[in-house]
Order: C-alpha cells, then structure tokens, then sequence
C-alpha cells in the first residue's frame, strides 16, 4: 500500500536531511615515538587507504600489504579506490567545514608534490611522525634529498615516503631505433617527422613536469629555478622555453591542437602508433604497459642526458583520522626492507627504493639483488642522475603562462 | 440541451463529484432525498456513461464489468453474475475477451452494464450515443432507456441533439 | 490518514530534497565569493569572480559549452521526432525500439570510449580503410577533440536520443497517434507531414521537461566532454572539473565561481531554448492549418532511419569493440582484430565487479523505489486534491539537474557529515534519491497528467474510492510509463560515482565507484571489463521494464502503443 510505504520512507528521507549528530570523540592520540603503544592501539584496527586505483599493480601491492598487515600485526587495510587523489583532499576539506576533528573517513593518503603542499599549508595532516617511524632508520637522508623535501617543500615529518619515481621516456625499437636524447634533438626529430610527439596537457602533473624538464635543460640560469619565482627573473630564464616550444608546437601530434589528457591517455596513443615517444613518471612505466599487453615487447625506456627530473611517493595521515596508529604501522611496513624489494622488482611496482643499502643487514641487501631486471626497465646506473624539483611556485606560473599561450588558442 | 460550452458536461461532474478545481459550486444536490452535495465521488452512487466507452482496456471484457460489483460478491457468484450480465446483452462468452477487439456498439452494450451492476441510484448521460452510427445509435438509445425505466432510475442526459432529446421522453431544459 | 498523506506529500518531497538542495547551493555560493573558512576565506569578496573573468580561455569555453549543449540537444530532439513521424508503427521502428534499452544502459563514458575508438584516426573504421590505402601509421587528423566539438556532439547524440525515444514511446500511447494520424492521412497527408502536424504539436509539451533534462545535461557534461570534447580550452564543465580538483586549493574558489557561471549559462541555455520553442510556434501556426500536405517525404524517413540506425550501430558497435578489448592481448594499429586473446581482465577484475554487483542494485532499487513513490504520491495528490507542489516550487526539484554536480557536492558531503549519517548504505541511498528523483518526476509526470480523467471519474462512479482507483485503474493504465521511469531512476542511480565516493566516504564501494576507479588507469582492456559490467547492472531494470508490459499485456491490443 502505498500509505504505508510513506509512512515508513517520507521520515527516514526526512531523518537523513536534518538529524545532527555531535561529532565523534577523540581516541587516545597516538605517540609515534613509543613505538610498542602504537603497535598496541593499532592491533584491531581498519585503516581506510585513499590511494588512486588505476594501476593493476599498485592495487595487487596493496593487497599484499594489506595481507602482511593482517597477518603481523592484526592491522586491517582498506583500499579506497580513487580516480584522482583530489578526491581525498576534498574530503578531508569537508570533514573540516563540518568541525569533524576527529573520527575522519581517511587514515592515509597516497600523496605527493602539490598536494602534499597544499594540505600542509591548510593544516590539514596530522604530525610529524614520519621520523620517529622504526624503519625510518633504514633510510639516508642525507644522501637523498627528496625523501625530506617533496618538490622543495620540506616534508618536516607529515608524510612518509615510500618509492621513488623518475621521468622516464619510452620508445619502440622498431619504428625509431634510435630516439632523440636531448631536449634540443627532440625538437629536431619533430620537426623531421611531425605529428609523432606530444606530451599531456599542463597542468597535468606529467605535462607540467615536462615543461619542468625542458625547463631545466633550456634555462640559462638553472640555480634560479629553486627560488620562489617572484625572487627570479622569471622572464629571462623562461624566454628559452617559449622559443622552443613555439618551434616544436607546429610540430606536434595534431600541430597541437589537441593534447593528451594525462600519461594514461599517451600510453594509449602510442598503443594505437599514433606517436613514437611517450613518457612517464615512473621508470617501470614501459615494462608494465608490456606486461598488461598494452605495448609490444619491442619498446623501451631511455632518459634525456644531463639527468632527469625525480621525487618520492608518499603517505601521509590526515589531522582528524581514525586510525593514526594503524595508518602509521601501515607507512613502517611500506618502509620494511621485505616491501621496499618487492615494489622495487619490475613485476610488481618497479619503483626505486627509498632505502639506502648501506643501513641494511647482509640478508636486507640480498632482498635487492635477488630483483630480477625488466624487460623495459633501465637499471639504476642506467637511469642516471636524479635532478630536483623546482620550487612549485614555477610550476603554477609556467602552468599558467602555458595555458593563456597554447591551452585556450585552437 | 445546450450547444457545445454551455456548460452542460461541467453540471455533469458536479454531480458525480468531479468538478475540476477552479469552479465553485453552490447549491445543493440531492437524490433520493439524501444530500450529496460533499460526499466522495464514489460514494454518490451516480453512474456516468460518456462519449467514448472508456472500457479500461487493461482489463479483459468480464473485468471491467467485474470492477463495477461490489467486493462482497465473490468467486462463483461473481462469475455467474458476469456471465449472466453477458448474456443479457448478447455477448455471451466474451469475459475473456480483450475490450479493444470489440466493435463501437459492443463496447457501448459492456459500458452500460458496467455502470449498471454498479447499482446506481441516478444515471447520467454525456452524449453517449454521439459517437454511434444511426442504427446502433437508436439501439443502444432504446436499451439504455428500457433499462433504466426497468430499474426505476432517475435519468439526466444532456445533448445537443435533438433527437436524443426527444427519445429521451422527459422534461427538456435549455442550457447557454 | 490516507487523504492527509497524499496532501502531505507534495510538501514532503520538496522538504526532502531541500536539505540536500540547500546544503549542495550554499557549498557552492559560499566559496564563489570567497567564503571558505576550512581555507581561510572569512570574508565576502568578487576575487573568484575576478580570477575566473581573468582567464584567457573563458570566452571559448562558454562558447563550446553552450553551442555543444544546443546543437546536442537539437540533433536528438529532430532525430527523435523525425524517426517517430517516419516510422512508427513500422517493423523498422520495432526493430529500433528493441535496440533501444541496451542502449540506454551503455553508460555515457562507454558510449563515448566506444565510440572513440570508432572514429579515431586509429580507430575501428580507419583500420578498415589502412589495408587498402596502405596505411602503417594512422593519418595525423584532428577527429576526436575537434575544436569546435562535433565529436562531442556526436557522442552525447548516440546517447540522449535514444533517451528522448524512449520519453516520446511512454508519451505517445496517451494521445492516441494511430487514429489521428489516420485521419490526417485520409485527408490527404503524407506520413511524416501528418505526423508533424497532429501529433507533434501536441506531443512536445509531454517530452519538454526530458528535452530541457537532455539540455542542461549536455551543457554540464564531463564524462564524455573529457574523451570526445576539445580540450584547447575545454567546455566549461570540464574546466570547472579540473580547478576543483587543482592540487592547489585556492583553486576551489575559482571553482565555484565557474560552477556558478555554468548554472548561469544552463539557465541562459534553456531560455534561449525556450525563446526558439516560442518562435517555432508562432511560425509554425499558419504552416500547420496551411492545407500542405507534405509529399516527397522519402527523403526525410530516410534520413530519420538512417540516422537512428547509424546512431544505434556507434554504439552497438563500440560496445562490442569494448568487449573485444576487454579480452584482447596486444592489439596495434592497423590490426582489425587482437593478435592474441586473453580472460586476464576478467579474471583480475570480473570477481571483485560480481561481488558489488548486489550492492549496487540494492541501493538502485531502494533510491529509485523512493523516488518513485514520492513522485507518485505527489502526481496522485496533484490528480485527488488538485495540489501542483506548485511551478515556484517545483523548480527545487530540478536543481540537482542544472547545478553541475562536483560543484554540488562538496555542500551535500558537508551536510551528509552534519547528519552523521555519513559513510552509511542509509546516506548514500539518501543521496542517490536527490539525483534521481528530478529523473522520476520528469519521465512520470506528463504521461501521468495526460491520463484521460475520465477512467477516474468513471471508476468513482462505479463506486471505487480513490486507493483503488489508483492501484486498479491510474496505475495498471500508467505501468509503462512507470516501468520505465522507474527504469531511468534506478540507471540513474547505478551510473552516480561522485555522490557514492564523496556521501560513502570510501565505505560503501559499488560497481561505479570501482568501474571509475580501476578505469582510470586508461588501459582499454579494463574500461571494456567495467563497461560491459556496469551496462549489464543498468541493463537488468530497462529489460525488466520492457519484458513486464510485453508480458502482462500480451492480450491487451489497446495496451499496446503505436
């Protein structure tokens, strides 16, 4: 009867739109620094992981932590799926214009860069408490500046890092046995071959990195660029950059009236033999697509000479999460010797370990030697230097400049 | 009797209860000596016939005269007084029968037997027969009529036909 | 009581969805000028307007998004129309209207990746050409993400006509097209010139809120703007998209201001729509009683069935390029099919899809049941008591359809985090209600206020009250018509990923919000898994609506329409 499916549904719906509730109190607040009473208050938990789910293997190395912490520490780990980290930025945001200071919908966030920035300077993570993590003790950062400062911003403890990843082209042997391995060459090649280059669309955290790399190649004045980039000559050291770009623009797949939305999207044109160079931020980018049968078993990686732009992956926690302590032994285990080797290999992850050898036992190395090589992927002498990130000040300005110069004009 | 506009199908739904928002009624209308003026419409009592058959064409022939029975009459009784009511209008057999597969005269025969098993206390007529060719038109007129004399119902049919007027062999007013 | 409900009821839904409705609009006002207090915006201020007016691409995007939502809409209401006049009644239109419900279930971002692959210059239809022209390469031409956005157009076409197909079929039956258009046609008329004249001036006013839905949808599109669209600058939405998910948050002040501006242009869209309804009319008044009686219509049904098979086919047939992908090995340009075969997508991601597919129809019934009974019982109230929740109000039922959801949906996480009710099956159905219920209400309405009264009256008459008037003779004449508004609802619910993910809180993952994720990846052999799961899942109630009236009125010749 339709009477009394109203009776029972007009107010719930009702309820939903006007109940308030107080928020939830506060846990105990983990201490990092007592390692044990963190272990404790962990054991039991669900720690909810926000991390992005488009990658077969990222999702199947989740799962497998998530295995280990069950099973090591009784740490229950749910991977929330997500299209795009923003997705769990807004959602803390929520959580904080509502007064949610506590009891929060997300215990860890797979972050880096801007993000990372941007939350940090809304006070939005909980810490620090990535220094006082055991494994931390693993790692050398003195040796590896980018394990304390994330895109120049110094991660001051708020986020834990857990792989490392470089801008790595990609090729197939096939069609160009012999790929451009310069800014300037590319630039050349183009010109030689229209229509078989482009890169994704700024701001896209690829495009904009590659503005970064060409950036950093062309500029007569490369020490300025980790400076905030109103205390630069910001015209003077970008005026290369332009120059060059409206030379290779014409040049572009589509003369560049299109543009690939992101790295997935490259990996797809260069699937359909639409482009013959495509990169990625990730030095095992290739040797995946070929595993997933997504590109032939003819294509390869390379780097540009004179180094290529890097930075770690992190996690961080944020303010009002539910779980710190479980999310905090969820970031140790990333950091553990065992899953450090098993990201590093090719057939998982193929990102570069965080960890420096020299601060691990005999059998810890031994997990890194037994790593079998990629098809696809380049060792680490092979990859070369790591150059650093701009200050992200130039990363919104060159976003900007590029957007009103080639993003708006058809 | 009145030309189209008058407002003679409008007097119609104030009595069977239907009057669309936007007009007000006053007055009172009274049958059988009990007021109606605010009952529900279906508690009136008033059986309507209009221009099109309106037979619901989701229910079969027998269901539609089914749906105006009172509820107390159930399974084989119900069955029985269906076909009965069937059979005397010539259309024995045809319960199961789909409505849309009837001709415009069969159709008008159920819809009077629908209303009628319904036991109204008045019968109204919105142009019922317009719709009807000239020898089924004087058929059904003469059924409609011979069964509402035999049930002793009061009739109220407006029309702006003459002859159905005059058939009707009762006080003709003028509307309009 | 059941009178004082049905009273109740238009007042109730309305006070349903005003929470949400509210809460979404101020998420989205406040910020817009500048009030933010998460992100330090403490004080009214023009500077999101200021920035959004100082971007160099705003011109075009407003451009592109209102030429693209226009002609969308345009293109699907004449092919539509043009079909119908055409061919109703015919086997061809039969044939069409079987085709009709996988297509609506094809979600709109499957249908455009299907239909990507179609017609790039690596797609399908170049891989037919490649062999005989001695393609290696694919030629460098710019076909998707046109500037002007005709592969956008294209893409929300294949998907919006079939939907205003489907709103004209539950229309139809109610006005009778087959003797009127017999009539017409004894007096001379050519088919489709009789179809224009008595049926269409009278069916429009019926499809008008779908066709007003079809255009604001497509004026606020982001899924298919982002795979067909322009991006040099994108329309508007998109744009809109990309701030509010800009790493850097002051971006969100900008943000809502564009989302503001969009809901400015939705609205400017659908009056200038309205304004062209106006003139047509006017002009339209001496052509129809002209006496012209319309011949060499050949043409024209051609082109009507043409179209609408051609639209049909893009789909179909991107669907079925998804499912080869979705068990393809590697699979290059010029190959017209994989070189290899493999289930490796189906068996990574088919178990983990099945698993949420209970889950997904769960919330998809239980939404789109809602927001079916507050629809009926309002259009019941509105039928009884001649109660309209009245045009002022009316509109709030709409809102949900013209503000663009990510701008939305920020104020109704912060209102699903009040209620605590946040992160639960409860809130997220809650939630699915409000994008839902516009879809309902706009697929229910007019067929439902074109049911001819007097069956009502006639059934009071007979002695029936007004619960079984509705339950034996209103809704049993109108179970298509609800089918298939129920049909809508409930695709429209499985279809909701940013409600789900943002009202869930990553506590309640269904098949979409999984779909979108795993899809984001861009690896076509898992975009063809989650599409074809998530088209079986919208699937299952649009059959459902179809298979039950065929069943149920198998005996019924005046059931059926055309």
């Amino acid at each position: 009867m339709i009477r009394r499916s109203m009776r029972n549904w007009l107010p719930l719906g009702l309820a939903a739109a006007l109940t308030i509730t107080p928020p939830t109190l506060a846990l105990a607040e983990a201490e990092p620094a007592d390692w044990e009473a963190v272990l404790a208050e962990a054991e039991g938990q669900t720690v909810y992981w926000n991390a992005w789910g488009g990658a077969e293997n990222v999702n199947a190395f989740i799962d497998w932590i998530g295995d280990l912490a069950q099973d090591e520490y009784g740490v229950t780990l749910e991977h929330v799926k997500l299209s795009d980290t923003a997705e769990a930025v807004s959602r803390v945001l929520a959580e904080k214009t509502a007064g949610k200071d506590a009891g929060g919908a997300i215990d860890l966030i797979w972050i880096n860069g801007e993000n990372f920035a941007a939350m940090k300077r809304q006070g939005l993570l909980f810490g620090p408490w990535s220094e006082d993590l055991p494994n931390w003790q693993l790692t050398d950062p003195s040796a590896n500046a980018a394990l304390t400062a994330d895109f120049t911003v110094p991660t001051e403890g708020l986020e834990s890092p857990w792989g490392m990843a470089q801008l790595v082209f990609y090729h197939d042997t096939t069609r160009l046995p012999e790929p451009p391995r310069s800014m300037a060459a590319l630039a050349d090649w183009a010109a030689q071959n229209p229509g078989r280059f482009t890169y994704p669309q700024p701001p896209d955290f690829l495009g904009s990195t590659f503005l970064k790399q060409a950036l950093i190649e062309v500029t007569p004045d490369a020490a300025a660029l980790s400076q905030p980039v109103d205390e630069a000559d910001y015209a003077a050291a970008t005026a290369p950059l332009w120059d060059w770009l409206d030379a290779l623009t014409p040049n572009l797949w589509r003369q560049g009236k299109a543009y690939p939305q992101n790295a997935q999207r490259m990996i797809q044109l260069m699937a359909d033999s639409e482009i013959d160079i495509g990169f990625e931020f990730n030095p095992n980018a290739a040797s995946n697509a070929i595993a997933n049968f997504q590109l032939p078993d003819t294509v390869r990686s390379f780097v540009l000479e004179g180094g290529s732009l890097g930075n770690a992956s992190f996690v961080a926690i944020p303010y009002n999460a539910n779980a710190k302590a479980g999310a905090m032994v969820i970031a140790n285990l990333l950091l553990s010797p065992q899953a450090q080797a098993r990201m590093a290999s090719p057939d998982e992850l193929g990102f570069g370990t965080v960890l420096a050898m020299g601060r691990l036992s005999d059998d810890q190395v031994r997990l890194f030697d037994e790593i079998p090589v990629g098809i696809a992927t380049l060792t680490p002498e092979e990859l070369g230097p790591t150059l650093p990130e701009p200050h992200p000040s130039w990363m919104e300005k060159l976003e900007e400049d590029w957007t009103a110069r080639y993003g708006v004009a058809p | 009797m009145g030309p189209s506009g008058s407002g003679k199908s409008t007097l119609l739904a104030s009595i069977i209860g239907t009057l669309a928002p936007g007009f007000t009624l006053s007055g009172r209308i009274v049958l059988d000596g009990t007021e109606i003026t605010h009952l529900p419409p279906e508690q009136r009592r008033t059986g309507i016939l209009f221009q099109d058959e309106l037979l619901f064409p989701h229910l079969s022939v027998g269901g539609n005269l089914g749906f105006g029975l009172p509820p107390r009459l159930r399974g084989k009784a119900r069955r029985e007084k269906i076909d009965a009511a069937l059979r005397d209008i010539g259309l024995e057999g045809f319960a199961k029968r789909d409505p849309a597969t009837l001709s415009g005269g069969q159709k008008a025969r159920v819809a009077l037997m629908r209303m009628l098993l319904a036991g109204p206390r008045a019968l109204l007529l919105d142009e019922p027969f317009s719709k009807l060719d000239a020898t089924r038109r004087g058929q059904i007129r003469a059924l409609v009529f011979e069964r509402a004399r035999a049930q002793g119902l009061p009739v109220l049919l407006v029309t702006h036909d003459p002859e159905d007027a005059e058939s009707a062999g009762g006080r003709i007013i003028t509307l309009g | 009581m059941a009178l004082s409900l049905t009273r109740a009821a238009p007042a109730l839904t309305l006070l349903a969805l005003l929470g949400p409705v509210t809460a979404g609009l101020a998420g989205t006002l406040a910020p817009a000028f500048g009030l933010m207090p998460a992100l330090g915006g403490t004080e009214v201020s023009l500077e999101p307007f200021r920035a959004l007016f100082g971007w160099p691409g705003l011109p075009r995007a407003v451009g592109l998004s209102l030429f693209t939502g226009l002609a969308a809409t345009l293109v699907s209401l004449a092919l539509t129309v043009l079909i119908c006049a055409g061919w109703q009644g015919t086997r061809a239109f039969t044939a069409l209207e079987r085709a009709l419900s996988p297509l609506l279930s094809v979600p709109h971002a499957a249908a455009a990746f299907g239909l990507a692959f179609l017609i790039a210059p690596s797609g399908w239809i170049a891989r037919l050409l490649a062999m005989p022209l001695g393609w290696d390469r694919p030629p460098d031409i710019l076909i998707l993400q046109d500037p002007f956005g005709l592969s956008l157009i294209a893409g929300l076409v294949v998907k919006e006509m079939p939907f205003l197909l489907l709103m004209t079929l539950a229309a139809l039956p109610a006005l009778r097209p087959a003797q009127s258009l017999a009539t017409a046609q004894a007096l001379g008329y050519g088919r489709v010139t009789a179809w224009f004249k008595v049926i269409l001036p009278r069916l429009y006013p019926q499809i008008r809120l779908p066709v007003y839905a079809v255009l604001a949808f497509s004026v606020s599109v982001v899924d298919v703007a982002m795979i067909l669209g322009p991006g040099t600058p994108p329309p508007l939405a998109v744009q809109v998209l990309k701030w509010m998910n800009d790493p850097d948050l002051a971006m969100r002040f900008r943000a809502a201001a564009g989302a503001l501006l969009l809901l400015a242009l939705t609205v400017a869209g659908l009056l200038l729509w309205r304004g062209g309804e106006i003139a047509l009319s006017r002009l339209s008044a001496r052509w129809l009683t002209a006496g012209g009686r319309g011949h060499g219509e050949g043409p024209l049904r051609a082109l009507g069935l043409g179209f609408g098979a051609l639209s049909a086919a893009l789909v179909l047939l991107g669907l079925i390029g998804l499912a080869i992908w979705s068990v393809a090995g590697l699979w290059r340009f010029p190959e017209m099919l994989p070189q290899g075969w493999t289930l490796r997508s189906w068996m990574r991601h088919g178990p983990e899809m099945l698993a949420l597919f209970g889950r997904t129809l769960l919330i998809a019934a239980m939404s789109s049941g809602i927001a079916m009974i507050l629809t009926t019982a309002c259009l019941e109230a509105e039928q009884r008591h001649g109660l309209r929740p009245g045009t002022r109000a009316l509109w709030l039922l709409y809102l949900p359809l013209l503000v663009p959801q990510i701008a939305f949906l920020p104020g109704l996480q912060v209102a699903g985090l009040l209620s605590g009710l946040d992160g639960t099956l409860a809130a997220v159905i809650a939630v699915h209600v409000v994008f839902v219920l516009p879809y309902a209400f706009l697929s229910l309405s007019d067929p439902y206020r074109a049911l001819d009264p007097r069956y009502a009256a006639v059934a009071h008459a007979l002695g029936r009250g007004p619960s079984a008037t509705f339950w034996r003779v209103r809704l049993p004449l109108l179970l298509r018509p609800c089918l298939t508004a129920a049909a809508v609802s409930a695709a429209v619910s499985v279809g909701q990923y940013l409600p789900t993910l943002f009202i869930g809180g990553g506590r309640v993952p269904t098949l979409t919000t999984e779909a979108l994720a795993l899809a984001s990846g861009g690896d076509r052999r898992i975009i063809g898994v989650t599409a074809l799961a998530q088209t079986g899942a919208a699937f299952l109630p649009f059959a459902l609506a179809l298979l039950i009236p065929a069943l149920a009125w198998r005996n019924r010749r005046g059931m059926r329409h055309g």
